[in-house]
């Protein structure tokens, strides 16, 4: 694990101020209930209300239910998320940390993820490696769930011959359906393997039924269904070839619905809690907090890539 | 070519016609959906045939050039057809790299937008200039050619000759000294388009573009060594003094190359341990071995030794040598390219997501060398066009040295 001092962010005075802000309305919600019983605390929770309104979150995050359980870690990661949104791009930073022990090996996130971005044949952004270790008595299985490592120095990028493919201000690597000429080197410069090419086929067509096993009424309906990623609505059309078929595709944090106040599907779908996301930019958040634990390992650290996926050992 | 040689030329060369046509109706209408390359194994027969060709372009251009910025007298005769050849081999291999892209209309986008950290973008900005400069090298060799002063001559008593070869000498070796270094770079640069990727360790070694440039001048020689020894024009005298001369260029350079070669597998196998030692076992003992052993060290360099050594002044033996290693150093790309795809880049990975394209196994479907027969069609068809028009005329403009 290589996380200097240095590379922990500096209190940045907005973030600071956004996060009091945070505070504020905790506290808010609390001193709101005590107004009942103190009315001369009631100016102070009118205050409070007062800063919630001058830093009112993006019209298209929902709202949260009341009443949130602030002790359940997707609760506070959707909070997080909200808050982070309030910030301009460049001082957020996307990162997961994915705790192996709790990785049940269910591949719910898999399914998920294929679901959320309608995967086809021969993309997948999220497999979970499984492996055994030791030996009877004394063995177990663990679980490796690989999404993109979203690295700080991404080997994929400038491979790329025409500039499609990038890292964002907020850490994730993305690809430009529109502009990628599928020559696929991005695939082979990624050391996790976490970029996939997509073919152009369809699991209800019928080579790619047979090829992928499946059996029953093909579903082409929900195949052609639009797809969101990088927030632009798109359909996949046989012998269109549109984008992205032909394209380079990976895991981008399910952008589309972050920026939306939404959870990455695996995150919100892990049946064993095991996936957490949030912004390493606020020194309040979940994610934050675990990066600082003595636990924390990140893949091939020796190729110096900086991944922004930590795993809990 | 007798009745019966041609006869079986032109079955041939329509059987692989036909076969290509279809293959390439289907890659118009299927896409890449009949390929059995995958995500996981993301370059196949077409990358490595783009490689083979593209090599044998630079392999062809530098030798060519050499002989025309050298004026090397008794080669003087292999610029022209070189330079024909190169052009030919820079086409094929364009067009296959084309069929290879996952959206082949949007190639223009290497020029409209640029990244010059990629090997890649590099190598296209490289073809930009070669292929031109391949073009204008032809056009000089023509404006050289004795028999069209000749002509001229006729009508001008003899005073257009001179001066007009000598303007078409000096242009042909300024392009030459500048399509050396070009040749060179781009050759290996093929290299380094995979000696630059950290992710593969069996790619990522500063050997590759010396390997791949030594690859291009021994494919590209090969190949002339056929021609010549092949081509009824070279019957005469000079012909056969250029036929031996190659033959000893194609010996030394294959002999390098087995030297390039047994360091590149031995020095990671020695003490059989480390990342790559097996992965070298499975080229030479795995499922690559077929590929290395018959088609590589057997027709590729065992056979065409013995005929080089033991006859070398025989013109069907030189012919036979120089098809053989030409032909068969496709496996060689193949071996330097695929191996560097099987390995998991994470433990399990082959095991966490069944798909066929997430296979870290690969074997070219029929359809692929399909579009790989129609490709070479293609070549042999401008080829033989250009074989009977003043293009192919072996006169090379070399002075002599006084
Ligand atoms: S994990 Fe691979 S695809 Fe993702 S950013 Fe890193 S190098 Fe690129
Ligand atoms: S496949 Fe697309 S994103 Fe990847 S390197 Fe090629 S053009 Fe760039």
């Amino acid at each position: 694990m290589r996380i200097d001092k240095e590379d922990l962010p500096v209190p940045d005075p907005e973030v600071t101020a956004a996060n009091r802000a945070q505070n504020a309305i905790e506290r808010g919600d609390f001193l709101r209930k005590a107004a009942m019983l103190a009315a001369g605390t009631c100016s102070l929770a009118v205050g409070a209300a007062a800063t919630v309104s001058r830093r009112e979150a993006p019209a298209r995050v929902p709202a949260q239910p009341d009443g949130a359980d602030l002790d359940n870690p997707l609760e506070r990661m959707r909070r997080e998320l909200e808050r982070a949104l309030r910030k301009p791009m460049e001082e957020r930073k996307w990162v997961m940390v994915i705790d192996r022990q709790k990785c049940i090996g269910c591949k719910a996130c898999t399914v998920s993820c294929a679901v959320e971005n309608d995967l086809p044949p021969g993309v997948v952004y999220r497999p979970v490696t499984e492996d055994e270790v030791g030996q009877f008595p004394h063995v177990r299985r663990v679980f490796l769930p690989r999404p993109c490592m979203q690295c700080e120095k991404p080997p994929c990028t400038p491979v790329c011959p025409v500039t499609a493919t990038y890292r964002r201000p907020d850490g994730v690597v993305v690809v430009d359906y529109d502009i990628c000429i599928g020559c696929r080197y991005c695939l082979n410069a990624c050391p996790y393997n976490a970029r996939t090419a997509d073919f152009g086929e369809f699991f209800t067509e019928p080579a790619g039924r047979e090829a992928a096993g499946l059996v029953g009424e093909p579903a082409t309906a929900y195949e052609h269904r639009a797809t969101f990623e990088y927030g632009k609505s798109r359909r996949r059309e046989h012998g269109k070839e549109r984008s992205p078929m032909g394209n380079a595709r990976k895991c981008h944090f399910c952008l589309h619905r972050v920026e939306n106040g939404m959870l990455p599907a695996c995150v919100a779908t892990c049946l064993g809690g095991a996936t957490l996301f949030g912004d390493y930019g606020d020194p309040a958040s979940l994610v934050h907090e675990l990066v600082g634990s003595t636990r924390v390992t990140r893949l091939k650290e020796d190729l110096g890539t900086e991944p922004s996926v930590f795993y809990l050992a | 070519m007798k009745p019966l040689g041609r006869k079986i030329a032109w079955g041939v060369w329509l059987a692989l016609a036909a076969f290509g046509t279809w293959g390439v109706y289907l890659r118009m209408t299927t896409g890449h959906r009949l390929a059995n390359y995958g995500s996981y194994f993301p370059w196949g027969l077409w990358v490595a045939v783009y490689v083979y060709f593209s090599g044998m372009s630079a392999g062809i251009f530098l030798l060519s050039m050499f002989v025309a910025v050298f004026r090397i007298r008794p080669l003087a005769r292999l610029v022209r057809p070189g330079l024909f050849i190169s052009a030919i081999a820079l086409l094929v291999a364009l067009l296959s790299i084309s069929f290879d892209l996952g959206h082949m209309f949007r190639a223009p986008e290497v020029f409209l937008r640029p990244n010059f950290h990629s090997v890649m973008t590099l190598m296209a900005w490289l073809y930009a200039a070669y292929f031109p400069i391949i073009l204008v090298a032809l056009w000089l060799d023509l404006r050289g050619d004795p028999s069209l002063h000749a002509q001229r001559d006729d009508a001008s008593g003899g005073q257009a000759r001179e001066p007009a070869r000598q303007r078409g000498e000096r242009c042909l070796r300024c392009i030459g000294w500048l399509g050396i270094p070009l040749a060179v770079v781009f050759s290996s640069g093929l290299g380094g388009l995979f000696a630059t990727l950290p992710a593969k360790p069996y790619w990522y070694q500063s050997l590759y573009p010396v390997l791949f440039l030594v690859g291009a001048l021994l494919s590209g020689s090969a190949l002339m060594l056929a021609v010549v020894s092949a081509g009824q024009r070279f019957q005469d005298e000079e012909g056969v003094r250029l036929r031996r001369i190659l033959v000893r260029i194609v010996l030394g350079l294959l002999a390098f190359d087995i030297i390039i070669e047994s360091a590149e597998i031995l020095v990671p196998m020695w003490y059989a341990v480390g990342p790559e030692y097996h992965l070298y076992r499975t080229i030479l003992f795995g499922r690559f071995a077929v590929l290395f052993w018959v088609v590589h060290v057997l027709f590729g360099i065992a056979v065409p030794l013995v005929l080089l050594i033991a006859k070398p002044c025989c013109r069907w033996a030189a012919a036979a040598a120089g098809i053989l290693i030409a032909a068969t150093f496709l496996a060689v790309r193949l071996i330097l390219i695929l191996p560097g795809e099987i390995t998991p880049e994470i433990k399990g990975l082959r095991e966490a997501y069944a798909d066929p394209r997430l296979s870290f196994s690969y074997v070219p479907s029929t359809f692929e060398w399909a579009v790989v027969a129609f490709l070479i069609a293609l070549g042999w068809a401008v080829f033989v066009l250009g074989n009977r028009t003043r293009l192919f005329r072996d006169a090379g403009t070399v002075p002599d040295k006084a």
